[in-house]
């Protein structure tokens, strides 16, 4: 993998271990690797450590032991800004994530804090709203519209950052089939770095040709997303279930 | 500012007073009811003078005056209050229709009614000729500060967010047999404001995180400039310079 010529990776982990401050500890040394423009899924059961790992890629959370690298540059205080401008998090809920009066401005948030103003900031919602279909919504306000019109824009709110890495949590939940198909189409037609978390393994087998599986903690593997889904024994072991009639091995996925 | 926020005050329309910025109508308002609380109550002409002017305003910008007056009710109470003002201010008596009132009594209570439907009157006409959205640009512009506008928008976003909260906890309960009904109930009621301040709670926590992964410090940038030309400005001025005049003139008569 690694040639001379590589590329800084977009993510390092390493050794990272984390304990909240009730004392319960999530993370046991999680060691991670993603490379520019690679589409990796993040799957695990409930309660895996999952988004506790998802928010210290952008410094919410500060590692108890371990160090966490976003395109090389280390997540610390004193680069925080720098590291929110390259790791775009797509939260959940697009509630919590749609906090302005109107389309337009809430995906405008995050350049205008990196300073961005004029015509250049409208050149970027523009596009960040065209990359997901939404914008004729520009002018709305985000509480009037659908759940999966409101997923999709608070992608371009990320998209607007021109993030080095995208990072994903749950993004097909609560999704219809064809949204989730569309929002499917748009992370796949985008040219950027992704981690998605989630528990729909068929979402994760059609987008990501890589998949790591944490567990208690820990990364329990970490291969192709087919080859995870057919081991029968590794998937019960971490209590990860396929939808009733998926089968992983009839379906042929696209090489990147 | 394109279709945002609808409130019940506003009436969509373009005319020459919605287009102006919002910071000048403020300031222009603000302006006029200046000059109207500092008139002398006893120039009863200076307010007729006022409510044309205000009358004007309302047809350059093709408001109804029937939408106008039903939006003066909030209006209510302090007319209540000033009704009450010839009976209670003690001093020098004199005979209404037969009852026997007091002066400045009923100088008080013209001095209320006057100078408060003209304010509510010109505040009014602001609202319904400005989105909600703009006039918290305009404040901004005007440099109120920062985190009173912050509060208001997000008001004005998670309103409905919580509104609507509180209707699923409301069905919810009623799918279960409950029907508020009563002092009995009201536990349950005190118990269903408690869970929504918790809900609320929380989603400001997650709010502020997304926020502060997109970069948040504390301070909003500012995305709408919102800027007025010197005409727009001169436009603008134009209601309280004339009541500035108007006032001078109650002032010398
Ligand atoms: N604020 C907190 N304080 C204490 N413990 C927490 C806190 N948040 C999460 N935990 C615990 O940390 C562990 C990992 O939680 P995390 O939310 O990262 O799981 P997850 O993999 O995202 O799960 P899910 O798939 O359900 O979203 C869980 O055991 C959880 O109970
Ligand atoms: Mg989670």
């Amino acid at each position: 993998m690694n040639l001379p010529t590589a590329p800084v990776p977009s993510l390092e982990v390493s050794g990272l271990a984390y304990a909240y401050p009730d004392g319960h500890q999530a993370l046991f040394g999680v060691d991670l690797t993603v490379a520019r423009g690679e589409r990796v899924a993040l799957l695990g059961p409930n309660g895996a450590g999952k988004t506790t790992l998802v928010l210290h890629l952008n410094g919410i959370l500060d590692a108890g032991a371990g160090s966490v690298r976003v395109a090389g540059l280390p997540v610390e205080k004193r680069n925080l800004a720098e590291i929110r401008r390259r790791v775009g998090i797509v939260f959940q809920d697009p509630d919590d994530q749609l906090f302005m009066p109107t389309v337009r401005e809430d995906v405008a948030f995050g350049p205008a804090t990196a300073g961005l103003r004029g015509p250049e900031l409208e050149e970027r919602v523009v596009t960040a709203l065209r990359r997901v279909g939404m914008e004729e919504y520009a002018a709305r306000p985000p509480h009037h519209l659908s759940f999966g019109q409101r997923r999709r824009v608070a992608v371009a709110t990320v998209l607007a950052m021109e993030p080095e890495i995208l990072v994903l949590d749950e993004p097909s939940s609560n999704l219809d089939p064809a949204s989730r198909r569309e929002l499917a189409d748009i992370l796949r037609s985008l040219d950027v770095t992704v981690l998605m978390v989630t528990h729909d393994l068929p979402y994760a087998l059609e987008l990501c040709p890589r998949a790591v599986i944490l567990s208690d903690g820990v990364i329990a593997a970490d291969d192709r997303t087919q080859d995870l889904l057919c081991d029968d024994e590794l998937m019960r072991g971490h209590r990860l279930e396929l939808p009733f009639g998926f089968d992983p091995r009839s379906v042929s996925v696209p090489r990147p | 500012m394109g279709a945002g926020h609808a409130h019940k005050l506003y009436r969509h329309g373009h005319s020459p007073v919605h287009d102006l910025p919002p910071h000048c109508k403020l300031a222009a308002v603000l302006g006029f009811v200046v000059v109207v609380v500092s008139t002398p109550r006893e120039a009863v002409w200076a307010f007729a003078l006022y409510g044309v002017l205000l009358a004007g305003v309302a047809a350059v910008a093709r408001i109804p005056a029937g939408f106008l007056l039903k939006r003066l009710v909030i209006e209510v109470p302090f007319v209540a209050f000033a009704l009450l003002m010839p009976f209670v201010v003690p001093g020098e008596q004199t005979e209404l229709l037969g009852v026997s009132v007091s002066v400045p009594g009923l100088w008080g209570a013209w001095n209320v009614l006057a100078k408060g439907t003209l304010g509510v009157a010109a505040s009014v006409l602001l609202a319904s000729t400005t989105e909600l959205r703009s006039l918290l640009l305009g404040l901004q512009r005007l440099r109120l500060p920062p985190l009173l506008v912050q509060i208001a928008s997000f008001m004005i976003r998670y309103g409905d967010v919580i509104t609507d909260e509180l209707r699923r906890m409301s069905v919810a309960r009623r799918s279960r047999g409950f029907e508020a009904g009563g002092v009995r109930h009201w536990g349950v009621l005190a118990k269903t404001a408690g869970a929504l301040f918790i809900r609320s709670y929380e989603r400001g926590e997650r709010v502020h995180l997304a926020m502060v992964s997109r970069g948040y410090t504390g301070t909003m940038p500012v995305i709408d400039e919102v800027t007025a030309s010197r005409t727009q400005w001169a436009h603008a001025a134009a209601l309280p310079v004339l009541a500035l005049a108007v006032c001078l003139l109650g002032w010398t008569v």
